[in-house]
């Protein structure tokens, strides 16, 4: 594939963005209904919001890694007024990062219908100062960061639709570029071939950890990741599932394990552990559905993320394009408004491996020049973020009873 | 003619694209014309033996090892929870062949 390059948007912490989008968040379910209603309406306003009122400090890393994503170009931050999350202390961050920002508590402006109108008139300003400080500039593959998720799989989907992200992904990093995967809990069984991707010995001992912690978590639930249908759709170990899931990472080495809201630190390939730590609350959830873990992978700055669903799923993501890959060309006519590549056309005989990636970097391509997917054409903006335990402080501090 | 698919090279078993057997059926994914004599009957997402596996032998597919063979397999057989063991999940190897039901779980 010849060099590609398209016109990306700059942000003042030198990022660069496919979409320029106004963000808003909300810190409490409570204050969900009002964030909503503000952005109903506005195309490039997207939402997201964290719906415990307790704190928690993977919430908070995700939130503000969203409101100073790439794609992102302003934030407006919406509170009830009695929860722990502060809207303020978003806005600042997200200020900081150039990216024009506001916040208010519902409480403070007369309850839902002048929530909403206050709201508005935010956005309005928000979006004229982003119009005045909007500079565009050339972006290519070494500007691009994906992600790759699974989910609704089927027999396809280790075969062709999980292979061609990885294929892609393979000429992506040779390019220059990042790519990102996760599901650790999906790679059991498959230690020596982690270990052997691993860049340096280095790398090599944090695979190690984050694959022992992955174990540690499905002993502590007592289940690997596999079901009986798995079983009955012809899957026999969880070795093969997990090799099913692995090929999507491709054949580049893996430079190393981030966690969830750290920022991709240079080009090439990475493992994300979205593994809970071990916590006194047991383990938690590593991703209770599919959503959750698009949204940890955008954390980490994936300016586009591929979902590849075998039986065909039909959910989008906000602030990051989804692009929806199937492996299944029954799934891709069946549900063609949803899926936006047929990777079937592999097992039929009709493209290469090789090929396919190409028309799959063509596809990112021309999603990264400002062609929607989808999902995101169909409006699909669905998001989940949930109580998760990484990094924790001390769990005795603040409490002395 | 029916088809499977191997992903690599060094794989012993392939993935059926549709039901098929006991009848000849085309492997693709490696060089073209490729056949497999499919000996009993196998479903859509199961595994077919494309090279006869000793007892002890490792199950390969995606060119790494997926289980081990339980017991002898010839060419064109059905690989499966009767015949291939995971080297981790215990428990899998305890399951119902065809539903994938576990077997192990009281409900009284």
């Amino acid at each position: 594939m010849p060099e590609r390059s398209w016109t990306g948007y700059l942000r003042e912490d030198g990022r660069k963005g496919i979409r320029n989008l106004i963000l808003v968040l909300y810190t409490v379910e409570c204050a969900s209904f009002v964030a909503h209603a503000v952005a109903e309406g506005e195309d490039d306003v997207h939402v997201i919001g964290f719906p415990g009122c307790y704190d928690n400090a993977y919430a908070i890393r995700l939130m503000l890694a969203l409101a100073t994503h790439p794609n992102v170009g302003a934030c407006l931050a919406i509170g009830l007024g009695c929860e722990y999350t502060q809207p303020s202390r978003l806005a600042e961050v997200a200020e900081r990062s150039g990216r024009p920002s506001d916040w208010f508590f519902i409480q403070e402006h007369g309850g839902t219908r002048s929530g909403i109108a206050k709201g508005k008139e935010a956005l309005q300003a928000l979006r004229a100062k982003l119009d005045a400080k909007t500079v565009r500039v050339p972006m290519s593959w070494p500007d691009l960061i994906v992600g790759a998720e699974c989910g609704g799989s089927d027999g396809t989907s280790g075969l062709a639709g999980n292979p061609v992200v990885g294929r892609f992904y393979d000429l992506l990093i040779d390019r220059g570029g990042s790519a990102v995967f996760e599901e650790i809990v999906e790679m059991i069984g498959l230690r020596d071939v982690l270990r052997s991707r691993a860049a340096t010995p280095e790398v090599a001992l944090q695979l190690d950890h984050a694959y022992e912690k992955a174990e540690r978590y499905c002993k502590a639930v007592r289940q690997y990741s596999v079901s009986p249908g798995n079983f009955a759709g012809g899957l026999t170990t969880i070795e093969e599932k997990s090799m099913g899931a692995f090929a999507k990472s491709g054949s580049r080495p893996i430079q190393g394990v981030i966690e969830v809201s750290q920022q991709v630190p240079h080009p090439g390939l990475w493992l994300l552990d979205s593994v809970p730590d071990d916590h006194f609350m047991q383990f938690g959830y590593t991703n209770p559905n599919d959503t959750e873990g698009i949204m940890d992978l955008i954390s980490v700055g994936a300016q586009i993320v591929m979902f590849v669903t075998g039986r065909g799923s039909v959910i989008g993501s906000p602030v990051a394009p989804l692009i929806k890959v199937t492996g299944n060309s029954r799934t891709f006519a069946r549900m063609n408004g949803d899926m936006d590549f047929d990777a079937g056309r592999i097992l039929s005989g009709e493209r290469t491996l090789d090929e396919a990636a190409m028309d799959l970097m063509q596809l990112a391509g021309d999603v990264a020049s400002g062609e929607l997917s989808k999902p995101e054409a169909l409006g699909h903006r669905e998001y989940f973020v949930m109580y998760k335990h990484q990094d924790t402080p001390p769990l005795e501090a603040g409490c002395r009873a | 003619m029916k088809r499977c698919f191997q992903v690599n090279a060094e794989d012993n078993v392939a993935t059926l694209l549709e039901d098929a057997g006991p009848e000849s059926i085309a492997v693709l994914g490696l060089e073209p014309n490729a056949t497999v004599e499919v000996l009993e009957p196998i479903k859509l997402g199961h595994k077919v033996c494309t090279r006869a596996v000793a007892h002890g032998d490792l199950i390969v597919k995606y060119g790494v090892p997926i289980g081990v063979a339980t017991k002898e397999i010839p060419a064109g057989a059905w690989v499966h929870l009767h015949n291939c063991a995971s080297r981790v999940d215990e428990r899998s190897n305890h399951l119902d062949v065809v539903t994938g039901v576990a077997k192990d779980t009281a409900y009284a």
